[in-house]
């Protein structure tokens, strides 16, 4: 991946901890992560992205729901908000009606995003309200400890699933697609350079934009399963997972099982706070 | 719409809205229900040409969801619902308790329990209202008893939870909002209307959640240079997650303190011939509307009638019942339910001075119901 163009706006070589400029110093705060999580490569990833954008930290939200995932917004300097289960996008949607200038960045959980909130997702999502979606997917619910989930894939064992998983994961990147997203791309949390460039991309661009950043849950559903070390599984997703371009050149059954990443969706869509701009003009025309 | 002061036909539902745009109300989400749902027409309407946002949102929790983001935005918010959404609301009416988040719900009762009767009027939700979302939590809710009444409470409603960073929930019932009236509103000028408090202090030491000096910390808005984090989570005065339990009790011990301190200008309520009353009548609502018919008949036949109608629900009044009610030996308690309010005045006065008169089958309590509960009584 190193071998690959650099895509930061700023050419200058990147310091190093550039993060320390974005966590908040003020307490300390214990790290609720497993060593070798995921989680916390995607928070970088954001961190970065947001530093090769060169935004104003008071310029930007970050909300969750909860779940290991939810947790993220209160290690960041920004304007943090760590909602209830499943209703991120909903309370950002609030915030985003009234001060549409900010970027908002909503992290979740598969479960989060996909389950109790999927209704919220595929409406925020047809809405096209200008939204930075980062759903980080490790099949599982981590935080209660290796249910399944909207994610987990078909035959796995899962606590709540000690005979085998019988239902069929949902492909986030593609529901976000057909939803009505703007920009929708996926990449997983062993492709960091990757992500940080989709990442970078979904926020900028306006518009409801999703990134799924596929991870693992080395302590639950791994565990379960027998699927080794959280090194193993990061082995896992560089050998599972190919580019859109191998992809095409694959059959379907040769596909099974693989993660394929890429942008799958940068569609010029009205933004939807923008849009209400206009129905404000046609009321305001209405009572003058 | 004129600003002038005119009398004109309204309904509950739009004395609601147009109480909301007085009280400066910028941003409404919610979800169609009857007999709520003229509440969101006349907003999506009204909203944008004032400047507002409106958005229907896919269901009511993503509704209160909204409208408490919007809140942390630093706007004034609503939504209005009915029963069946009022339940869906529960857990994040919570967060918005927890976190502090100002924010006005109007629940406009209809029958139930579940579906029930969806344009029958109903005061089912009262309890609901006061203890439907989980975890130990103030909240204030008010009850209008008319269409101008409904303007003014709405008013209150946004003015109360502003002053005291507190969802507010605003409990009409089907026939409030859906009846008309002639009514003359007042003018902007004679609208007294508040706002959050907030502060000047550098970000680096702002702290919304300050236990101390104030009861309520000043709130400021997302975007506006002071970065913070809020949670669900109990927190510390930053609003970091904190799992001390010498942060949280401080913390429970504040936002109940931040009311209780309050209670002469949050209990609203209007008292009529208490002093020389044999009989108290306690009503709320539309009920307070066959109850005031009530008592008129009763005193023509030379009956001692006390009556108190109630605005402000939760906190309860304790301490005005129990003085209207203190020399009585008779109390009737009438509402559109199986008797929730009544176990209020039951805990304040005592079980064996008050007469329930309940009604809960969709039809309103009539003032004959009252007045045989007064006479029997006799
Ligand atoms: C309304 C509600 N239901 C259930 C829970 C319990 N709960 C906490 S986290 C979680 C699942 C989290 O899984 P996911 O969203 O995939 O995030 P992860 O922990 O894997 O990052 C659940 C079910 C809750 N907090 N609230
Ligand atoms: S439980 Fe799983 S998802 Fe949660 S922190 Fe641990 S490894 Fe990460």
């Amino acid at each position: 991946m190193t071998t690959k163009q650099p895509f930061n706006k700023v050419k200058t070589p990147r310091e190093s901890r550039v993060h320390e400029r974005y966590l908040r110093h003020s307490k300390k705060f214990p790290n609720v992560w497993c060593a070798g999580c995921g989680i916390g490569i995607v928070m970088g990833s954001i961190i970065r992205a947001i530093d090769d954008l060169q935004l104003d930290k008071n310029d930007i939200a970050m909300i969750s729901g909860i779940g290991c995932t939810g947790r993220m917004p209160v290690y960041v300097d920004f304007n943090t908000m760590h909602t209830t289960h499943g209703r991120a996008l909903a309370f950002a949607t609030g915030l985003k009606m009234v001060r549409p200038e900010m970027k908002i960045i909503v992290v979740m959980g598969d479960g989060d995003a996909l389950a109790i909130g999927g209704n919220h997702f595929i409406h925020a999502a047809r809405r096209n309200i200008g939204l930075t979606t980062i759903v980080v997917n490790n099949t599982t619910y981590g935080m209660t400890g290796g249910q399944y989930s909207p994610t987990t894939p078909t035959d796995a064992i899962a606590s709540t699933a000690p005979y085998g998983h019988i239902e069929q994961p949902f492909p986030i990147a593609e529901l976000a697609a057909v939803s009505g997203a703007a920009f929708v791309a996926r990449s997983t949390v062993y492709h960091v350079r990757e992500l940080e460039k989709y990442i970078a991309q979904a926020i900028e661009k306006e518009g409801f934009t999703v990134v799924e950043a596929v991870s693992y849950c080395h302590t639950t559903l791994g565990r379960i399963n027998r699927w080794g070390t959280a090194p193993d599984m990061m082995r896992r997703l560089k050998e599972q997972s190919v580019t859109r371009r191998q992809a095409d050149g694959m059959s379907e059954e040769e596909k099974q099982g693989l993660i394929v990443r890429g942008v799958f969706v940068d569609r010029a869509v009205p933004e939807y706070t923008q849009l209400y701009d206009h129905i404000i003009e046609r009321a305001e025309a209405e009572v003058a | 719409m004129t600003t002038e002061p005119s009398a004109r036909l309204m309904q509950g539902d739009a004395a609601c809205a147009e109480g909301a745009i007085a009280a400066g109300c910028y941003f409404f989400a919610g979800y169609p229900i009857t007999p709520a749902t003229e509440i969101a027409e006349v907003l999506a309407r009204r909203l944008p040409q004032v400047g507002g946002r409106f958005i229907q949102m896919e269901d009511e929790i993503a509704s209160i969801a909204a409208v408490i983001g919007a809140a942390v935005g630093g706007a004034k918010a609503m939504t209005a619902t009915s029963g069946p959404g009022l339940s869906l609301m529960q857990e994040n009416i919570g967060y918005a308790a927890m976190t502090e988040i100002p924010c006005v719900i109007v629940d406009v009762q209809r029958l139930g329990p579940s579906t029930g009767r969806p344009t029958s009027p109903s005061q089912g939700d009262v309890m609901a209202a006061r203890w439907g979302a989980h975890g130990d939590h103030p909240i204030i809710a008010l009850c209008p008893s008319s269409v101008r009444e409904t303007f003014d409470l709405t008013v209150q409603a946004f003015n109360f939870a502003e002053l005291y960073r507190t969802p507010v929930i605003l409990l009409l019932d089907e026939v409030i909002g859906h009846m008309r009236e002639r009514v003359t509103l007042p003018s902007p000028e004679e609208i007294e209307l508040v706002e959050r408090p907030s502060t000047t202090v550098p970000p680096e030491w702002y702290k919304p959640y300050e236990n101390f000096p104030a009861d309520v910390p000043p709130l400021m808005p997302f975007g506006t240079g002071y970065r913070y984090h809020i949670t669900g989570l109990h927190h510390d005065e930053r609003g970091y997650p904190t799992n001390r339990s010498d942060e949280v009790q401080p913390w429970l011990d504040r936002i109940f303190r931040k009311i209780e301190r309050s209670l002469s200008e949050i209990l609203l309520y209007d008292a009529d011939g208490i002093e020389n009353a044999e009989t108290l009548i306690i009503a709320y609502g539309a009920t307070a509307r066959s109850a005031r018919y009530a008592v008129e008949k009763a005193r023509k036949r030379g009956r001692e009638v006390g009556f108190l109608a109630l605005k402000t629900l939760w906190p309860f009044p304790e301490e005005v019942v129990e003085h209207a009610a203190a020399r009585l030996h008779r109390v009737v308690v009438p509402e559109m339910n199986m008797g929730q309010i009544a176990l209020e005045v039951e805990r304040v006065i005592g079980r064996h001075k008050v007469r329930r008169v309940n009604r809960a089958d969709g039809e309103m309590i009539q003032p004959a119901q009252i007045l045989a509960a007064i006479e029997e009584w006799a």
